[in-house]
């Protein structure tokens, strides 16, 4: 019996990971989300305003809301806010939907929940893995997002990636194929290097890419940090007050029917 | 006796001169007299009621800042309506825990009239004479469909807009007036904020009030037969002769107001563990897609209902269209839930509880709920080969199970029912544990093995 339960245990242990993969697409990195990392999330926020913020709106978003992550009010207005003065006012952007529509092919997505519908991991990939394409109009492609009509706005910071490609043969068609297999870094930006030996190091972008995604996340839910706060202090008193005098309360009216 | 007493004494006899208060607080709670045998099953139904009261009050607050307004705040792509759902995530003071505690509860409703569903179908709580408890149950149950997929349109979401226009879309299907049915639901010619505003009129107020009444409908009929218990005895049977109590029987009140308020305690640290740690449940809860404003023009690559909807569309998915019409799909999912309304005349067995039952049912019960998380797990997965047959096959026995009733429930040997009730048996409760252990792990392997076919 022992030994059933355990054989059917292990199969489970190796199922379970397929249960969660990612069907169709790559394969997702893991997003160094950190939020309580207040440095971290404020270079987000930098990145955000400067980078983000022209096209993308997140209009749920209050900007003295940002006083959450250590900020203040002169603070925000000087460095985070470019398209209003008043700090109360949501993040918004002065291009309409109709005409982003019309200039990018589709309208740039409010980013204010973006977090929570595609998820951490999927920004994180999705913003390191844009490639030079030139059967694109913005002349950029992107592994996590084919045929995206975002032209790659971190470039200078990235630098400029390649596709590298690996002809296969196809054996129903006989025909030779072109297989697209990674990215390569062939020019440097400002947070990413390439030595001479070809070999490149990316980690200062993969770190400031992973503060914005952080900082997409803070944004999708400003209040989550406090949420689980509260939620200890509300798990304590119920396990440790509520159900132990509820459960005594009970025992004590019951023992005249046992 | 002090003043304040008498004052007291005064006021509920002139009370009770006019409105029978102690009258009806005798008869259904301090003299309500219930079976002394109720084991974790019979929380649920105390909890469902719990659970009506936390929707309807975060309801009310909901309603004070949500927006049913469907259209596009000017130079963006997010309506009104979307907008105002994070307005209240962001902006109202404690207006994320009461929007949390609204989707959650939502979920844990089904949670726990699924479970107390349940109950009554392993007890036989539905047999004679509690065949009215069980339909007024299942008009319950109804509403609360109704009322979750009404709900569910409001935050305006992808997944909101698409499974409200492919569930309006299944009233098309009906023969003749189809076409003008689902037009007369929507308002519109598609889901628009006419549909809007009319779900949410429909969510707050109508469905709601009908719900309530039938709840006390429920109760009421519940109280007039009395409760069963889990040994299937009939505890008016043994009175005691001088006062007319049954024997079995122990006032509602006190025991059993402790002992759900002791049960209210333990859901709510499941409640709250969700609420404040885990409010999406993997997208169970609050599905990803649903934070994508509505766009009339993207049709999502798959649409998935809730996971409490996912049986009865697993069903409605694997009954193909013949004869040049899909009616026969919608058909199935709506006979898969009005046949359970049937049980208490499908079930032709001598006894009620599943103790006293021979095992060919308890074989078929297990089959059954394969059959039903079997079809729950398919239901929220887009559809395949494969999978479509698996969900055909489960639709089978699910039916199979219902309609195969009458004939099943009289075979095999029902084992003497006793007299009286019985004490908790520890034994029965680890082979409980044992197989609550086996559906959980089965239907996690069988999500693990379903992902690739």
């Amino acid at each position: 019996m022992i030994k059933h339960i355990r054989r059917f245990l292990a199969a489970l242990v190796l199922l379970a990971p397929a249960a969660f993969a990612n069907e169709g697409g790559i394969a997702l990195d893991k997003a160094p989300v950190n939020l309580r990392d207040v440095e971290g999330l404020q270079r987000g926020a930098q990145t955000f305003a400067n980078y983000c913020l022209s096209c993308h709106g997140a209009m749920n978003m209050r900007f003295n809301r940002l006083q959450a992550l250590g900020l203040t009010e002169e603070q925000i207005k000087k460095n985070l806010m470019f398209t209003t003065d008043k700090v109360g006012d949501q993040m918004r952007i002065a291009m309409p939907a109709a005409d982003a529509k019309a200039w990018f092919g589709a309208t740039p997505p409010d980013l204010s929940v973006i977090a929570r519908s595609r998820g951490a991991d999927w920004l994180y990939t999705y913003l390191r893995t844009f490639y030079r394409d030139d059967t694109r109009p913005t002349g950029w492609n992107n592994l996590a997002f084919d045929k995206v009509g975002m032209p790659h706005v971190l470039w200078e910071l990235q630098g400029i990636q390649e596709a590298e490609y690996k002809t296969v043969k196809n054996h129903e068609t006989g025909k030779e194929e072109h297989h697209l297999e990674g990215l390569k870094l062939v020019k440097p930006g400002l947070l990413t290097s390439i030595a001479e030996d070809g070999k490149y190091d990316q980690r200062e972008f993969d770190k400031r890419v992973g503060e914005l995604v952080s900082y997409l996340v803070f944004v999708s839910e400003p209040g989550q940090v406090k949420r689980e706060q509260i939620g200890y202090a509300v798990l304590l008193f119920l396990l440790f007050v509520l159900v132990p005098l509820t459960y005594l309360l009970k025992k004590e009216y019951w023992r005249d029917i046992h | 006796m002090s003043k304040l007493e008498q004052i007291g004494k005064d006021t509920l006899q002139w009370v009770d001169d006019r409105f029978p208060l102690t009258a009806l607080w005798k008869e259904h709670v301090s003299e309500y007299y219930a079976p002394k045998n109720f084991n974790f099953w019979y929380f649920f139904g105390s909890l469902a009621l719990l659970v009506l009261v936390i929707q309807i009050v975060t309801g009310i607050f909901l309603t004070m800042n949500y927006k049913p307004d469907g259209n596009l705040i000017p130079g963006t792509n997010v309506s009104v309506a979307f907008a105002s759902v994070e307005y209240i995530m962001r902006d109202v003071g404690g207006g994320w825990v009461i929007r949390y505690m609204h989707s959650t509860g939502a979920s844990m409703f089904f949670v726990v009239v699924y479970l107390h569903m349940f109950r009554g179908l392993i007890y036989g709580s539905y047999q004679k004479p509690r065949e009215l408890v069980w339909i007024f149950g299942m008009l319950i149950f109804l509403c609360l469909m109704a009322e979750a997929f009404l709900g569910y349109l409001l935050p305006w979401g992808q997944m909101s807009f698409w499974g409200a226009q492919v569930i309006v879309n299944l009233f098309a299907s009906v023969p003749v007036i189809g076409p003008d049915l689902s037009e007369f639901i929507r308002g519109d010619f598609v889901v628009s904020d006419a549909t809007l505003n009319r779900f949410f009129a429909l969510h707050v107020i109508a469905v709601p009030l009908i719900l309530l009444a039938l709840v006390v409908a429920h109760l009421i009929a519940l109280h007039e037969v009395g409760s069963n218990n889990p040994d299937g005895v009939e505890i008016k049977k043994n009175k005691d002769p001088a006062t007319g109590i049954p024997l079995d029987g122990i006032p509602f009140h006190p025991y059993y107001t402790v002992k759900d308020v002791f049960g209210v305690a333990v859901f709510l640290v499941v409640f709250t563990t969700i609420v404040f740690f885990l409010p999406n449940v993997f997208g169970y809860f609050l599905e990803d897609n649903n934070f994508i404003p509505a766009d009339p023009l993207k049709t999502p690559p798959h649409i998935a209902p809730v996971w409490y909807f996912t049986p009865f569309y697993a069903i409605l998915r694997a009954i193909p269209s013949f004869l040049g019409t899909q009616v026969w799909g919608v058909l199935g999912m709506g006979a898969g839930v009005v046949v359970i309304a049937f049980l208490p005349w499908l079930d032709r067995s001598k006894v009620k509880s599943i103790r006293y039952r021979p095992t060919i049912f308890k074989v078929l019960l297990g089959l059954f709920l394969v059959a039903f998380i079997g079809l729950g797990i398919l239901g929220a997965l887009p559809p395949t080969g494969p999978r479509t047959t698996l969900s055909q096959i489960f639709s089978v026995m699910y039916f199979g199970f219902f309609l195969g009733m009458p004939y099943f429930s009289t075979l095999g040997k029902t084992l003497p029912v006793p007299e009286r009730v019985t004490d908790t048996n520890g034994k029965r409760q680890l082979h409980f544990v044992f197989w609550m252990l086996v559906a959980i792990i089965g239907s996690a392997v069988f999500t693990a093995l379903i992902q690739h076919i």
